[in-house]
């Protein structure tokens, strides 16, 4: 495993990125305009209310927070193999001495970075809202340590998840958008998670924040891994697998 | 020196398609080898076994001291360079942070590669341009400058001229010509034989299978008998009892009112002899020479061969 050559792919990428300015910012969009609605109600909710209805209302917006992570990535990951074949680029890049494992490490690396900072830079824009606009109660329940604790804990591992799913649709379609449609399901078993944990089918607790979170560092791992098995030469330069001489 | 690149039996199938079938062949250190073949001949197949893009179906191959075996893919990569037919160029960097992507996945360190290879191709002054803005011709030489990067043992060229305008494609000919003269081993593939034959120090004609392998003089002396090429003034009156029995003289026949094809055994032996001849006869000679064929003419025999026995 070489550290030069990861790096070197994830400097290209984020100067790339940098040059597509509009790909990042595109890629809080949607995120955005999905929390304007739980934004709202949380900046509705008067100073007077309930302690239980104020904390039901900042569950509610904060496990969509959690969603968030898992929206942005795929896109961009379902790009990072086959955009570089749809661009003419793989073939250089695949005779190289890239190693399978160093060339899918620094992509998701690449896509890792702009995400979670997107990420991140929602959640904090949703806090600072919150905590400027909203009835001093609220803000309290959103400026909570835990709370803050599981989203800064749990955006990256989500992030990687989706990243992974995104990238094994780019190793395997074999068309761009093909593998971005697929990739955006990434997001489904985040949004199933944080909709049992709203609709209280499971109850949110420390016990089982820390479980998913061990449960997801695995899981993200084991993922690089499987991307790397799945990764052929062959089957992306020309269509079709490597066939056992 | 051990050959650059050794290639013996070398087969790859795509499903019931057998894309190349059993080729073999040797590439010496520092020659210029020239891959010919039609389109679908399998000769990028080739350079992606051989860049260990693809794996062979069977047979074996040496790639730059290394046997072609998965476990030696990126020693054998650290150690070759392949420019296929497009570049590949990231088009929204510059021609600088394309080259120090490359330098950075082969691990170059001197910081002076990098503006070497650029002088190598002429582009000190693009280096900060965007590869997006330049010509299709100047990002060839981006591409060609990229593969300079590792100093490569074997450099593999994948039709570099293809779709370039007469210009472009004369300075990438003065940069492979300046390659040679460095001493670096190219693969040429080309299906464009005056390129072949103005750059390469042998040729393979591939069509699936190997069909021949030499250098130029030796395909067409192997392929066509030698000949003369006589223009006289005036036609002879009596052609045949001039030239039946020269020595070195096998056949003839008129190419015209007053031009002859002589089939011969030797120039050196006949052209001075079917002179004397015409001259003792009273003939005018307005040329006599050797009558040359070309890389096409090799060529197209051997493909038209194949074709008429795909026909059979």
């Amino acid at each position: 495993m070489s550290l030069e050559r990861i790096r070197a792919v994830v400097r290209k990428e984020l100067r790339d990125f940098r040059r597509n300015r509009f790909l990042v910012a595109t890629m809080a969009v949607l995120p955005l305009i999905f929390l304007i609605s739980p934004t709202l109600t949380l900046l509705r909710i008067p100073s007077d209310s309930q302690a239980s209805v104020v904390a039901h209302a900042v569950r509610a917006s904060s496990l969509l927070l959690f969603v968030v992570p898992a929206v942005i990535p795929p896109i961009m990951a379902a790009y990072s193999v086959i955009g570089e074949r749809d661009q003419g680029t793989l073939e250089p890049f695949l005779t190289t001495p890239i190693q399978s494992a160093e060339l899918l490490l620094a992509k998701a690396t690449a896509v890792f970075l702009p995400s979670v900072l997107v990420a991140y830079g929602i959640y904090f824009t949703f806090a600072l809202v919150i905590r400027f606009g909203a009835a001093p109660a609220v803000s309290a329940a959103v400026w909570h340590a835990p709370q803050m604790l599981a989203q800064l804990v749990f955006t990256p591992l989500i992030a990687t998840w989706a990243i992974w799913v995104g990238i094994a649709m780019s190793v395997r379609a074999r068309d761009v958008r093909v593998a971005q449609q697929l990739a955006t399901l990434a997001s489904l078993p985040t949004i199933g998670v944080t909709t049992l944990l709203t609709l209280r089918v499971i109850t949110p607790s420390v016990k089982l924040a820390v479980a998913l979170a061990i449960g997801l560092l695995v899981i993200d791992f084991r993922a690089w891994r499987f991307v790397a098995k799945l990764f052929d030469r062959e089957r992306l330069i020309t269509g079709r697998p490597a066939q056992p001489s | 020196m051990p050959p650059a690149l050794e290639v013996e039996h070398l087969t790859k199938r795509f499903g019931d398609r057998v894309a190349v079938d059993d080729v073999s062949f040797e590439v010496a250190a520092g020659e210029v080898f020239g891959f010919l073949g039609p389109n679908g001949a399998g000769k990028t197949t080739t350079v992606r076994m051989l860049g260990t893009l693809l794996s062979p179906t069977s047979g074996s191959a040496v790639v730059a001291g290394l046997p072609l075996a998965p476990a030696n893919g990126v020693e054998i990569r650290q150690r070759i360079a392949v420019m296929p037919e497009a570049p590949g160029l990231y088009l929204r960097l510059t021609v600088n942070e394309n080259l120090e992507f490359f330098a950075g996945l082969y691990r170059i360190r001197e910081p002076g590669r990098i503006p070497a290879a650029l002088e190598a191709v002429g582009l000190e002054s693009r280096a900060d341009d965007l590869c997006g803005n330049l010509s299709k011709g100047l990002r060839q030489r981006v591409g060609l400058a990229r593969a300079l990067l590792n100093d490569p043992a074997v450099l593999f060229l994948d039709e570099p001229t293809s779709g370039l305008d007469p210009v472009a494609t004369r300075e990438v000919h003065g940069l492979i010509d300046g390659l040679r003269e460095r001493g670096v081993t190219v693969f040429l593939t080309t299906h464009r034989l005056d390129e072949a034959e103005r750059l390469c120090d042998r040729v393979a004609i591939l069509n699936t299978t190997l069909r021949t392998i030499g250098r130029t003089e030796e395909l067409r002396d192997r392929m066509f008998r030698k000949r003369l090429l006589v223009t006289t003034r005036a036609p002879l009156p009596d052609a045949a009892s001039l030239l039946d029995g020269l020595p070195g003289v096998t056949g003839w026949k008129a190419n015209g009112s007053s031009t002859y094809e002589i089939a011969v055994t030797d120039t050196q032996l006949a052209a001075p002899a079917v002179a004397r001849a015409l001259v003792g006869a009273g003939a005018d000679i307005l040329s006599l020479g050797e009558a040359r064929h070309s890389l096409e003419d090799v060529y197209l025999g051997l493909i038209s061969e194949d074709v008429e026995a795909n026909r059979r």
